[in-house]
């Protein structure tokens, strides 16, 4: 489904419930952005938004230069700023909650009023999230090792990508 | 939507889905083409490994035609974002469509179970099997504290997403669903309407669902919406017996007229029959017609979409086409099934 106010995909569903009926808006997470903040005399949507939340947590908590700065934080697995991560309002890999743990965790709480998980675990699961981090750290290191023809480093990481995998069997 | 299952005159179907992603891979989003095609194929060797699991159908998304792809989409069994998406993606169903397993859609994989009627309690039980055999031969992406981790911060922790359709049309004529969405908006479960061609709300049918899906348990979760059902059911129950005591003749007459319509209609767009089967369906509920059953009508909703009526018909169809070709269908099926009823009764 596309955004009703431009081509991006909609990744928002807004009802509004103002009117006479319930109003559907499907948005991008832009529009949507826009849309909650140039609405606020128009009733509070029900699904929480989370580039809202972002936006409304981000302007309490820091000042513009801090804001900037806060954006430039890159990711140091994936590669994903903490910029590119507001707008698209997806994260880039599991280590992302470890690197920007300290901005996230306000807003998992404000979404899920809590930060502690309490449902099932794998019961296959014997990694830590370090050694989960360190594969796909391996895995990328590998890639660039091939198409470098380094293969020598290449076989050194499988090695290494295979102690680890080792470990949890 | 076999019209069977528990509470099957009001709530259509449950579904429970689950996100998870694999260690070893960035989320998709910063997935290159590679990786996509990397999380596939091991997936798929895997998913092959698993006893009972070689017998599911399995597509690749990306190869399939267009039509093809909404064709899933309108059996709900991938979502219109894995329709549309790009690159190496694909979906394994079972035999009677019940469970679906994506891959490489928003998170590298979201399991889904669906079953006709409130049945939530199956529905994570099989989920809850599936999700453990596929993670004794893949290994997610789990945090000690945050649980299972999702490319969107909104699935963080159980993955899962429970959801119960309900067919309200009484609660729409009374005014009185707007009462329902505020409180159930306060307890934190979001509602949605159920969307046919373009993207309007349609007809009377809601999806309830949880929002949080970190700090309560799965059978929390599951409680919570499961718990909230009977109420909503009861007020809905309670809407038709006002309509039917107040208002019987007026209401008999839009139920009659709205299958007069279905039944002689020669171009009939989406949203009308949406709105028209929604009256008829209640009127079968309410026995004001007896000569269709619910399952008749929750097949003519999934069989009248667009890509359905292309594949019946064998060719690509623009929107004027459809809107005859969707006339002839329910011309067709509701005079073959009254003929059999009166066959029946004779």
């Amino acid at each position: 489904m596309k955004c009703q106010q431009c081509e991006k995909p909609a990744t928002f569903h807004i009802t509004e419930l103002t009117g006479e009926k319930p109003h559907e808006l499907h948005l991008c997470e832009q529009c949507a952005q826009s849309y909650l903040t140039q609405n606020p005399s128009g009733g509070m949507p029900i699904q929480p938004s989370l580039a809202g939340m972002l936006h409304h947590q981000l302007k309490v908590a820091d000042t513009a230069k801090e804001l900037a700065k806060l954006d430039e934080q890159v990711c140091p697995i994936c590669g994903i700023s903490f910029y590119e991560f507001r707008n698209q309002g997806r994260l880039g890999c599991p280590h992302d909650y470890t690197c920007f743990g300290s901005e996230l965790d306000p807003l998992i709480v404000n979404i899920h009023g809590d930060t502690q998980h309490s449902g099932k675990h794998p019961k296959h699961h014997r990694q830590s999230s370090q050694d989960q981090t360190r594969l796909i750290q391996l895995h990328n290191d590998m890639k660039a090792a091939i198409e470098k023809e380094d293969y020598e480093r290449a076989s050194q990481i499988r090695d290494e990508i295979r102690k680890i995998e080792e470990g949890e069997s | 939507m076999r019209g069977s299952g528990p509470e099957s005159d009001i709530v259509i179907s449950s579904r429970i889905r689950l996100a998870r992603n694999l260690a070893e891979f960035p989320f998709i989003r910063r997935c290159s083409p590679q990786d996509r095609k990397s999380i596939e194929k091991m997936v798929h060797d895997r998913l092959q490994a698993i006893p009972g699991f070689n017998t599911l159908y399995y597509l690749r998304v990306d190869e399939l035609a267009h039509v093809d792809r909404q064709f899933l989409t309108e059996r709900q069994l991938i979502s219109r974002e894995h329709a549309e998406a790009e690159g190496a993606r694909s979906v394994a169903i079972d035999n009677d469509e019940r469970l679906s397993v994506m891959i490489n859609e928003e998170d590298h994989l979201r399991i889904q179970v669906m079953k006709s009627g409130l049945d939530l309690h199956s529905a994570w039980q099989q989920i809850n099997e599936v999700d453990d055999q596929l993670e004794s031969k893949l290994s997610y992406a789990f945090h000690e504290r945050l649980g299972y981790l999702t490319a969107c911060p909104t699935n963080v922790g159980t993955g899962m997403r429970v959801s119960v359709m309900l067919h309200l049309p009484a609660l729409v004529i009374t005014n009185q669903i707007e009462k329902v969405f505020r409180s159930l908006q306060k307890i934190n479960l979001a509602v949605r309407g159920l969307y046919g061609e373009g993207s309007q709300a349609m007809g009377d049918f809601y999806q309830i669902s949880n929002q949080i899906t970190l700090g309560k348990s799965e059978e929390e979760l599951i409680g919570q919406v499961s718990g909230v059902v009977p109420m909503i059911i009861e007020y809905e129950r309670k809407a038709r017996d006002f309509l039917i005591t107040q208002n019987r003749e007026d209401l008999h007459d839009k139920i009659s007229r709205a299958y007069g319509i279905l039944c002689t209609a020669q171009t009939i767009s989406s949203e009308e029959t949406m709105h028209l089967l929604s009256s008829v369906r209640m009127g079968v509920n309410l026995g004001l017609i007896d000569d269709l059953a619910i399952s008749d009508i929750n097949k003519l909703f999934v069989e009248t979409q667009p890509a359905h009526l292309q594949k019946l018909r064998g060719n690509e169809l623009d929107t004027a086409g459809r809107n005859i070709e969707r006339a002839l269908y329910l011309r067709r099926y509701l005079q073959d099934r009254g003929k059999e009823h009166r066959d029946e009764r004779n």
